[in-house]
Order: structure tokens, then sequence, then C-alpha cells
């Protein structure tokens, strides 16, 4: 059987080539895989595009991928005003931005997972959000159609992992988490605790190990925001 | 511009929170609809959803008990109430997105006579912006309730004919609630429903772009029985 499980985050993120597109989960300082991105950025890939919520806080989470110019394109939801370093980019014309109303950020990365080739939706319609998409009436009510978003890496937190990849999350520290791992070629996963396999009770289980490739221990790393 | 006293934040919310029933399912936005928690009668209860999915939103952890595990939508550290439930964020916005929540409340820069809806960036602004779940929950909101400043910081009123910010969602708002008045949003336009103690329904229009639609008198915001 394949071996999952990697002894630290370094090795597990040594093969991310510059130019990747990578999904990462994580929303309001939880459930960012805090310990991966730190590794990619000692890594030293570059010219990456991120599929995030936000773009960090300060130095924190994604932050410092942008204060280091590792990131080059961006597709976001909401990056945020505590986002210094990919505001300041931002600004200077450094990065590309493609906003994404969250929800639908969801759907498109569900989509990609699933074998689905897009859907039509309400949110948008009439926003800037829908310049240059297609819009179709459905039901009289008008609808933008979003395409699926997929990436080549998957970079997200559970709580625990059995050596398979079946994953459990921690209260609000799921977010996006199980949505992105379904959706990109090399799911890696970090987690507090590795527990044998049949001790995760499989009613339990949220993400089954079928999209789960890398396992990585590492303490969690919370970047606590002041609001 | 009259200098009568207008409501307070506090008070605003105090007000939304008499559109909340007993079993109620709630989202509260950023700005004043997140001060709407605090008002809502002891007698019912009302499970507020969170966009990073919780449905059971209790009041803010208590200093040195924080989880960090645990947080709402402007990232602070919160409780769970009984019945409470933890999901991915793409559910979360199923239940927003798909009709399943009773109430909606948003802050808002501005709102149109037919319903139109802007709250996410002021142009002009420096960064990038943001749109968040604001898109996805004003479009499926079942009652969208609308919380905010009757004009801005400069005077401009936010109540207007037609949205000149960047839209969040095309006609969806039902009722706003600011300092100065309740208003629902009908087919006609809008209808002055309350207006603040001391105002009465001519001096609210003048801080007002949009027409009002006003039927008979105009009675005070209503406040909490409590």
């Amino acid at each position: 059987m394949k071996q999952k499980l990697y002894q630290t985050v370094d090795a597990a993120v040594a093969d991310v080539p510059s130019g990747a597109r990578i999904f990462f989960g994580g929303f309001g300082g939880a459930g960012f895989p805090n310990n991966l991105i730190q590794a990619l950025d000692r890594q030293g890939a570059s010219g990456l595009t991120a599929i995030t919520n936000n773009c960090g806080s300060g130095d924190g989470e994604l932050g410092i991928l942008f204060k280091h110019g590792r990131i080059r394109s961006v597709i976001a939801s909401f990056p945020g005003p505590h986002a210094r370093h990919f505001q300041e980019l931002y600004t200077a014309g450094k990065i590309s931005l493609e906003l994404v109303p969250q929800g639908i950020l969801c759907e498109r990365i569900r989509a990609a997972g699933a074998g689905i080739y897009g859907f039509y939706a309400a949110v948008g319609a009439g926003t800037a959000v829908a310049e240059g998409r297609e819009e179709r009436v459905f039901g009289g009510r008008r609808t933008v159609f979003y395409e699926p978003l997929a990436a080549e890496f998957a970079f997200i937190k559970a709580w625990k992992a059995d050596e398979l990849g079946n994953l459990i999350y921690r209260k609000t520290a799921r977010n996006f988490n199980p949505l992105m791992a379904v959706a990109a070629k090399t799911t890696i996963v970090e987690v507090e605790e590795v527990v044998p396999v049949g001790s995760i009770d499989p009613e339990a289980v949220v993400t089954p190990f079928v999209f789960v490739h890398r396992i990585v221990r590492a303490k969690g790393i919370h970047n606590v925001v002041k609001a | 511009m009259s200098s009568k006293p207008k409501l307070t934040r506090e008070q605003v919310a105090a007000r939304a929170a008499l559109e909340l029933h007993d079993g109620d399912c709630v989202n509260l936005g950023w700005g004043i609809p997140n001060l709407v928690s605090n008002f809502v009668p002891s007698e019912i209860t009302v499970f507020f959803h969170s966009e990073n999915g919780i449905l059971g939103m209790g009041p803010r952890a208590k200093a040195g008990e924080e989880d960090y595990d645990v947080v709402d939508a402007m990232k602070v550290p919160v409780t769970v109430i009984p019945g409470a439930s933890y999901f991915d964020q793409g559910t979360a916005h199923l239940m927003a997105r798909g009709g399943h929540l009773d109430v909606s409340m948003l802050g808002g820069l501005q709102v149109a006579e037919n319903g139109d809806f802007a709250n996410w960036k002021i142009p002009g602004t420096k960064g990038s912006g943001g749109i968040g779940g604001a898109m996805d929950i004003a479009t499926g909101a079942r009652r969208l309730i609308v919380c905010m400043e009757h004009v801005t910081k400069e005077g401009a009123p936010k109540l207007v004919r037609r949205c000149t910010y960047p839209l969040t969602a095309l006609a969806c708002v039902h009722r706003v609630v600011t300092d100065l008045a309740v208003v629902d949003v009908t087919p006609e336009g809008f209808l002055l429903q309350e207006v603040a103690p001391g105002w009465t329904p001519q001096e609210v229009q003048q801080h007002t772009e949009a027409r009002f639609i006003v039927r008979g008198d105009v009675p005070e915001i209503k406040r909490s029985g409590r």
C-alpha cells in the first residue's frame, strides 16, 4: 500500500514547482496549514497562483509568501485589509487578483472535484463579478455561469488523520479544507495527530482517504487575528 | 441638516433584534448587525449562522476561554449553544444562498428604492476590496434586513434612487433599519414605516435621496419591551 506519511513538512512540499497553482485552506485564523505554508516559503518556489479565501494577516498565514514575492496571481474572496504584503503588491500592480464571491468559490472548487463542468447561479448577476461571463435567465431570474476551479496542489489543515488519510477536523477549522481536498491533483494535509487505521469512527470521517495524498504531522500554529 | 439626535448603533441593533422570532436561523454580517445578538430577548432562542461553518453560534468567548478553532466571520473567538453544528464553508453558503435561513442582516453602503444593494466597495478607496460572503448571503436571503447609518459620515444619503457604488446583489433588500427610520422596499418604492423619536417624516426625507411613500401617521421607531 502506498505510504502517505511524510516525516517533515519540508519533505511534503519539496516537489512543488515554480508556477504551481495551489489551494490554501483556512478562514479567520482557524484551519490554516501554516506549517506547510512556511515550508513552501523555505523551499522557494515562485510564480505561484494562490486560491484562497484571504491573503494573510501581516507575515502570518499566506503573508510570508507575499512578503517574499512567491505568489504572482491570486483567486480569492476576501483578501483582507490586514493582508499588508498582498495589498502593497496589489497597489503596485505586481500581482493579479480575481475576486470571487465566497460561496461561489466553494462551489467552483467542489465542481472541479466532482467532474462538473460549471454551473449557473444568481450570485453576482448585475455586479462586477459577472463581467465577461455568460448570463442566462432561469425562471425569470438572471444567473451567471461559473466554471470549475482546480489546482495542482491543495495545502490543507485537519485535526486528525489515520495512516490512510481519513480526516476529521476541529470546529470552525474545517472551513474550506474538505472542499479543497477533493479538487487538487495532490492534496497535502498537516494534522495535529496521526492515529492508527480503524481508530476513527467511519461515521465521523469528514474527508475520506481517497482525496488525501500526503500526510504530515505538525503542531498547529494559530496566527491570532486581532479584530 | 438637522442636528437632532439620531439613534445610536446599539439602538439600531436593538430595533433590528425585534425582527427575530423564536427558532429563527439568522446570519448577521459586519457592522451594526454584529451587535444585534446582544439584544435578542432572553425568552426566545435564535440560531445564529456563521459563514465559516456554525449554526447555533453563541456569545463571544470570555477572556481566557478562547478557542481559536471557534471563530465567527469577523475572526473573533465565539462560543456555541446547545443544538449547534459545525460544517464546511460550502455547506454554510448552501444554507445562505439556497434560502434556508429565515433572516439575514447585513451592513450597507447604499440601498436603492428597487432593493438593489451595495455594501462591499467604496469607489476610489485604496486596496483590493473584498466580496467575502456578502453576495451569496444577499442573493439567497429569504428576508434581507440592512442595518446602517441613514447618511454617510459626509452627510450623503445612503437610501438612493439607484446605487452608484459597486453592487452586491440586485433587488434583494426587504427592510432597512437606520438611525433615522425603518423603511420597507416595496414594488412602488421605499415605504416609510417608522421614524426616530423627535423626527418628522419630512425631516427624514431631507436626508434621503429616494422619495418615501408615506401612508398616514408614521410611528416612532419601536423599542424593545425589556
